[in-house]
């Protein structure tokens, strides 16, 4: 039984990153602009949450550091994108090169540092229950902001006005514009709120997954988040779906590796891809809904004439 | 006229300039807009009607001049600010968002943040009073084009404008939506409202409008009183000069004549969720004869297009057949090679490749079916060959250009279409498909293309145009078919044709359906 709560929890570890990142992401292409720099944006996230903490040794002042520094380096992107109308895609592609560099050169003297972890909840008597007591009221603090944040994204998103005309802009800019919509202000700040949930994400990976500062510690899970958004059509409970259906896999083949079974580690290794994509595939069948939920302006620079 | 600005206009203009590097869209534009009128903008494509009114709209910001808005001075800085003086727009290029529901889309252009119910009630109930009923529910991306306009409508009315702008409103219109419009328009005129109607659909503008202001190449070269005027002399204001008519000599015999182009109950699945299936289509197009294809856009016709161009293959060979042959399975080089030429509706990106030289794009098209002429021994490219041709076409259609062999981009629309048509032309071909031959063309380009159009037939070809301009096609036409939510009724000879009788075939009305469905089962 303890087993089974223990792989559940790690589940959520693996997962947690994915879904804050890939959520803030799906914000963000919701409102027609497409951030490849969501790697970029993590590790910064990563090395100014762990560095904060360690400076100061309060895990909660890296949290928030964390979640400023990917704000504000999405803002250099948003700054080059909407104001300057670069092209996103190089934008985006430069700006995770330039934060795994950034990042590597800032952390030299973090590595090998003992960071400081985010405490687990703990609320006398309810986290011993078993079974529900760890899985419900015994995980770290993002965790409940991963969830929480999904719901309010989905909230948003669908039932508020403010929503909606998210929305209206990643489906077509120029008839948002013809109508009086702030298009370059909404991309703002919508880019923004997808910096901070990158940099949340990282900061997940130093404060909570392995609470230490090693260079390039994202290993590509800015990428997985930016393909769950597109293979979850931009929906949020499928990028939930999606997050834990990786993790799972993912920790379940590392298990698997651990017992030692006759299947090559490589091919063990790509079955979280293969299986987050097959499933995503299979959920998003429905072409009418696929279309419906894909913002056509994805990736398109907005100029007004004027 | 007086600049008195003392408030007994709704709306008056003055100066009004805007300039585009070189070009001056609008030139010392003055305008006045009396409470309760309908006020016609005319103007050929380019004169500068819809720069003038994206100005007034707050879309784009004028160079100089001035616009009084009930006798105060205004400076209408975006959109939001034009909707808060009391100007509501009805775009020629629908503003809606395909993605979300007619609902939603009326509730982003309005900024009291009621719930989207109420604002689908208040919706539902202004659509059924003015009788232009609209479900708020539905998806804009399954409507149709009248469908589409009318959510722009009520989301303008919703607004309780003071003045209503409205943009080419009737061109994507049956003649019977077009009645309802003139309708709803008049009763908003009873209601004290203004309208400011832009158009050169000269038949209507008589109709309805009070007063009319002509432009020309930027500037105003008159106002009149649309109900004195003839179509005719309205015309010569537009256009500067006499547009020459088109002359259509009737053809003989033309029931013994070869079928060059065949479509054989062909059918399409839809190729995306919005797009129109094609039901069971079937076609003959004689030598010798123009068909006209008439539908209210969206209803197929691109679609069919794709599918008699090769652009999207058939499944069953047979249902295109080119001078006899089976063509459904080849692709448009393999249907140019067998004598067909094929003209798109979008002239930049399908009919020419924006960046490219005009005599480059004529090798983008011809390379296969004037391989001799235009590539040498080695695959190499005989420039001089293809410069003359395009030299000639240019000459032969009268394109109007800026440098010897442009890029395509950089000709107007117009003069782009001339050439392109041209390109085709200029083979001879035994079938000529062509979509939309002359949109946003201006009068006297489209008089000389359609004119082209008639001769080749007349030379023994078959010429099938796809069109939404029914004029157009009862001028050109020997046979016209209306196309409806992807079926085909039989053609109509001209003779028979009237604008009452294909406006219901293209509202969707049964006559010429149940006959075909008939025939063809």
């Amino acid at each position: 039984m303890d087993i089974t709560v223990n792989i559940l929890l790690t589940i959520a570890t693996a997962a947690t990153p994915l879904l804050i990142a890939a959520i803030g992401e799906l914000v963000v292409e919701r409102s027609g602009v497409l951030n490849l720099g969501v790697e970029g944006m993590m590790i910064m996230g990563a090395v100014g949450g762990f560095g904060a903490g360690y400076l100061t040794g309060s895990p909660w002042i890296g949290l928030l550091a964390a979640i400023a520094m990917g704000a504000l380096f999405s803002l250099l992107f948003a700054v080059m994108t909407l104001s300057l109308a670069t092209n996103q895609v190089a934008t985006g592609l430069s700006l995770t090169l330039l934060g795994l560099g950034l990042s590597g050169m800032m952390g030299t003297s973090f590595v090998g540092q003992p960071g400081e972890r985010l405490p687990n909840l703990y609320i006398p008597g309810v986290t011993e229950i078993p079974v529900v007591g760890k899985l419900l009221f015994g995980q770290d603090p993002i965790f409940y902001i991963s969830i929480a944040l999904t719901a309010a994204v989905m909230w948003f998103l669908f039932k508020t006005r403010t929503g909606l005309t998210l929305r209206s802009i990643g489906d077509s800019h120029a008839s948002a514009h013809a109508l009086g919509i702030h298009v370059i202000r909404y991309r703002y700040l919508s880019v923004i709120f997808g910096g901070a949930c990158a940099g949340l994400a990282g900061g997940h990976l130093s404060l909570v997954y392995t609470p230490q500062w090693v260079e390039n510690m994202t290993a590509g899970r800015g990428w997985i988040a930016l393909a769950l958004v597109v293979f979850a059509s931009w929906r949020p409970w499928r990028v939930l779906a999606g997050a834990y259906i990786f993790g799972a896999v993912w920790i379940g083949q590392l298990h698997a590796q651990a017992f030692g079974i006759p299947v090559p580690s490589q091919m063990l290794s790509s079955l979280p891809y293969l299986a987050t994509v097959v499933v995503l595939v299979l959920i998003s069948r429905n072409k009418r809904l696929t279309m419906m939920n894909t913002p056509a302006s994805l990736g398109q620079p907005f100029v007004p004439d004027r | 006229m007086s600049a008195n600005h003392d408030g007994s206009n709704l709306l008056e203009v003055r100066g009004l300039t805007k300039i585009f590097g070189t070009l001056t869209a609008c030139d010392h534009i003055d305008l006045n807009i009396a409470r309760g009128e309908i006020h016609a903008l005319l103007g050929e494509n380019g004169a500068g009607k819809s720069t003038l009114v994206k100005m007034l709209f707050g879309s784009l910001e004028p160079n100089s001049g001035e616009i009084f808005w009930n006798g105060q001075a205004v400076r209408i800085t975006s959109p939001g600010a034009a909707k808060k003086l009391g100007i509501g727009m009805v775009f020629q290029h629908f503003s809606l968002f395909e993605a979300l529901t007619a609902a939603e889309n009326i509730a982003l252009s309005l900024d009291d943040g009621s719930p989207i119910s109420s604002i689908a009630a208040k919706a539902r109930a202004l659509s059924y009073s003015y009788g232009l009923p609209l479900d708020p529910e539905s998806l804009v991306g399954d409507l149709s084009v009248g469908e589409r306009q009318r959510i722009e409508i009520i989301r303008c009315l919703l607004q309780t404008p003071q003045l209503i702008i409205l943009d080419e409103p009737t061109s994507v219109l049956t003649p019977q939506e077009a009645d309802k419009l003139f309708e709803t328009l008049e009763r908003l005129r009873s209601e004290g409202k203004s309208i400011l109607y832009i158009s050169h659909r000269l038949e209507e503008v008589k109709r309805i409008c009070d007063r009319a202001t002509v432009l020309r190449h930027g500037k105003v070269v008159g106002h009149c009183n649309p109900r004195e005027e003839t179509a005719a002399s309205l015309a010569r204001m537009m256009v500067g000069n006499e547009v020459q008519a088109v002359v259509r000599a009737p053809v003989e015999g033309i029931e013994t004549a070869q079928p060059l182009l065949e479509i054989r109950g062909l059918s399409r699945k839809p190729a995306t969720p919005f797009s129109i299936p094609l039901k069971n289509i079937s076609l003959n197009v004689r030598a010798g004869e123009v068909i006209g294809i008439a539908g209210v856009a969206g209803n197929g016709q691109g679609e069919f297009f794709e599918s008699v161009s090769g652009e999207v293959l058939q499944q069953d060979a047979a249902s295109v057949r080119i001078r006899g042959k089976n063509a459904g399975s080849l692709t448009i080089t393999g249907r140019r090679l067998l004598g067909a030429a094929f003209v798109p509706e979008e002239r930049l990106g399908h009919g020419a490749a924006p960046r490219m030289k005009l005599s480059e794009n004529l090798l983008l098209s011809r390379h296969a079916t004037d391989g001799k002429a235009f590539v040498g021994t080695g695959g190499m490219v005989k420039s001089g060959a293809i410069y003359a041709a395009s030299q000639r076409i240019i000459e032969a259609m009268d394109v109007r250009k800026s440098a010897p062999d442009p890029e395509a981009a950089a000709l107007s629309g117009g003069n782009l279409q001339k050439f392109i048509v041209g390109r085709e032309l200029d083979r001879r071909p035994s079938v000529m498909v062509v979509n939309q031959p002359t949109w946003g063309v201006d009068a006297g380009a489209a008089a000389h293309i359609r004119q082209a159009l008639i001769e080749l037939s007349r030379s023994g070809s078959a010429v099938l145009v796809i069109s939404q301009d029914l004029d157009e096609l009862f001028e050109i036409s020997d046979a016209i078919a209306v196309m409806h939510n992807g079926e085909l009724s039989k053609p109509m000879p001209i003779a028979e044709a009237t604008f009452e009788k294909v406006g219901l075939l293209m509202g969707g009305a049964e006559p010429g359906h149940a006959e075909h469905t008939l025939e063809t089962a």
